[in-house]
C-alpha cells in the first residue's frame, strides 16, 4: 500500500469522499441529538456510533428503543437496515477478494454507503487497477467522513436539545437517502423494487416494531428479482 | 429525560455493533473469490433500492417533526431530492436542491 500509485489512489479516494461531509455532519449531529433525547449517555452515544458505524440503522435502534419494542425486535429490524451492508460487501468482493485479510477485516468496518457508492463508481470506470490500488481507494474514500462523522455525533449529544427545530434537521435522512435513491434507478427491476418496497411500507406502517420495514424490503426484492427474470425471459423469447 | 436501562442499551450495542460487522465482513471476508449462488445475487441486486425507500417513506409522508401530520415543505422537498438525483445523477445536487426546496417552503409557509 506504500507505493506511489497507491498513495494517488488514496487521494483520489479522499476528493471523491470529500462532499459526504455535507451528508456525514447533519446526520451526525442528528443522531447525537436523537440520542441524548432517547436517553443515552456520552460514552453509550458514542460507543454506539463508533461500533456500529451505520446512521439509519442506529436511527432505527433508538426510534423502536423509545416505542419500547423487545430488544430482539430491535436488534432485529436494525440489523435488516443494514442487511445492505452485506449486499454491498458482496458487490465489493469480486474487486477487493484477493487483499490481504488483515486489510479486509479492517475494510469490513469501514463498509458504508458512501464508501460503497465512490467505489463502485471508480472500479467500474477503471477495470485496469490493481488490488492495491482499489484498496487505497477505498480507505481514502472514507476518511473524510469517518472523523467527522464520530465529532458530529458528540457535538451533538453535547449541544442536544439546544438546536433549534427550526433548522429542520430531521429530514436530512430522507432527503440524503432520497438523493442516493435517484442514482440507484438504473434498470427497471431497480425501479419496481423500490415501487413495491415503497408501497408495502406505507401499507404495513401499523404493524409494530417496525417488521413493515422487514415485510417491505423482502417484497421489493423478490419484485426486483422477478421483474429481472421476466425481462431476461422476453429477451430470449424475442 | 427518559431512562434507558444501562444493560438492555449496552445489550443492543454489543450487538449491533457485531451484527453489523458479520453483515459487512461475511461475503468481502469469508467468501473471497468463491463464486455465489445466482439467485441469491439476483435478490442482493435489490436490497438497496428496496431497504432504503421503505424505510424513508413512511417518514416523508407522516413526518415525525410534525407529530405525523403531513408536511408541505417536507414533502416537496423529498419529490425534488428524488428528481434532482433522478434527472442529475449527483447525490450531491440533489441534497442541495431537497434542503434548499425545504427551507425555501419552510420559511414561506412557516
Amino acid at each position: 500500500m506504500a507505493d506511489t500509485t497507491s498513495k494517488s489512489y488514496y487521494w483520489k479516494g479522499f476528493r471523491d469522499g470529500t462532499p459526504f461531509i455535507f451528508v456525514a455532519i447533519p446526520f451526525g449531529t442528528l443522531f447525537g441529538v436523537f440520542a441524548t433525547e432517547t436517553g443515552l449517555t456520552i460514552i453509550q452515544t458514542m460507543a454506539f456510533t463508533a461500533t456500529v458505524f451505520a446512521g439509519a440503522a442506529q436511527f432505527a435502534a433508538l426510534q423502536l428503543l423509545q416505542d419500547n419494542a423487545p430488544t430482539l425486535i430491535i436488534l432485529a429490524s436494525a440489523l435488516a437496515v443494514n442487511l445492505r451492508m452485506a449486499m454491498y460487501s458482496a458487490s465489493l468482493t469480486p474487486y477487493l477478494g484477493a487483499a490481504p485479510l488483515w486489510q479486509r477485516a479492517i475494510g469490513a468496518y469501514l463498509v458504508v454507503d458512501q464508501s460503497y457508492a465512490s467505489c463502485m463508481v471508480r472500479f467500474e470506470k477503471e477495470p485496469n487497477m490493481t488490488v492495491p490500488q482499489r484498496m487505497a481507494y477505498f480507505f481514502g474514500s472514507v476518511s473524510p467522513i469517518t472523523p467527522l462523522w464520530i465529532l458530529s455525533t458528540y457535538l451533538g449529544a453535547v449541544l442536544g436539545t439546544r438546536i433549534p427545530e427550526s433548522w429542520a434537521l430531521d429530514f436530512a435522512l430522507p432527503i440524503t437517502f432520497l438523493a442516493m435513491i435517484g442514482p440507484m434507478m438504473r434498470t427497471l427491476p431497480h425501479v419496481v423494487a423500490a415501487l413495491v418496497a415503497i408501497t408495502v411500507s406505507l401499507l404495513t406502517v401499523a404493524v409494530p416494531y417496525n417488521l413493515g420495514l422487514l415485510v417491505a424490503g423482502c417484497t421489493g426484492m423478490m419484485a426486483g428479482a422477478q421483474a429481472e427474470l421476466w425481462l431476461e425471459r422476453r429477451k430470449v423469447t424475442s | 429525560m427518559n431512562a434507558v436501562d444501562p444493560v438492555t442499551m449496552w445489550i443492543i450495542i454489543v450487538g449491533l455493533a457485531l451484527g453489523s460487522y458479520v453483515l459487512r465482513f461475511v461475503f468481502l471476508g469469508l467468501v473471497g473469490d468463491r463464486p455465489m449462488p445466482h439467485w441469491l445475487l439476483r435478490h442482493l441486486r435489490y436490497t438497496a433500492v428496496a431497504i432504503l425507500p421503505a424505510l424513508i417513506a413512511p417518514l416523508v409522508v407522516w413526518p415525525t417533526a410534525t407529530g405525523g401530520q403531513p408536511d408541505i415543505p417536507r414533502m416537496a422537498a423529498a419529490a425534488v431530492a428524488l428528481m434532482a438525483g433522478l434527472i442529475t445523477k449527483n447525490v450531491l445536487a440533489a441534497i442541495f436542491s431537497g434542503a434548499a426546496t425545504l427551507y425555501a417552503l419552510l420559511y414561506l409557509l412557516g
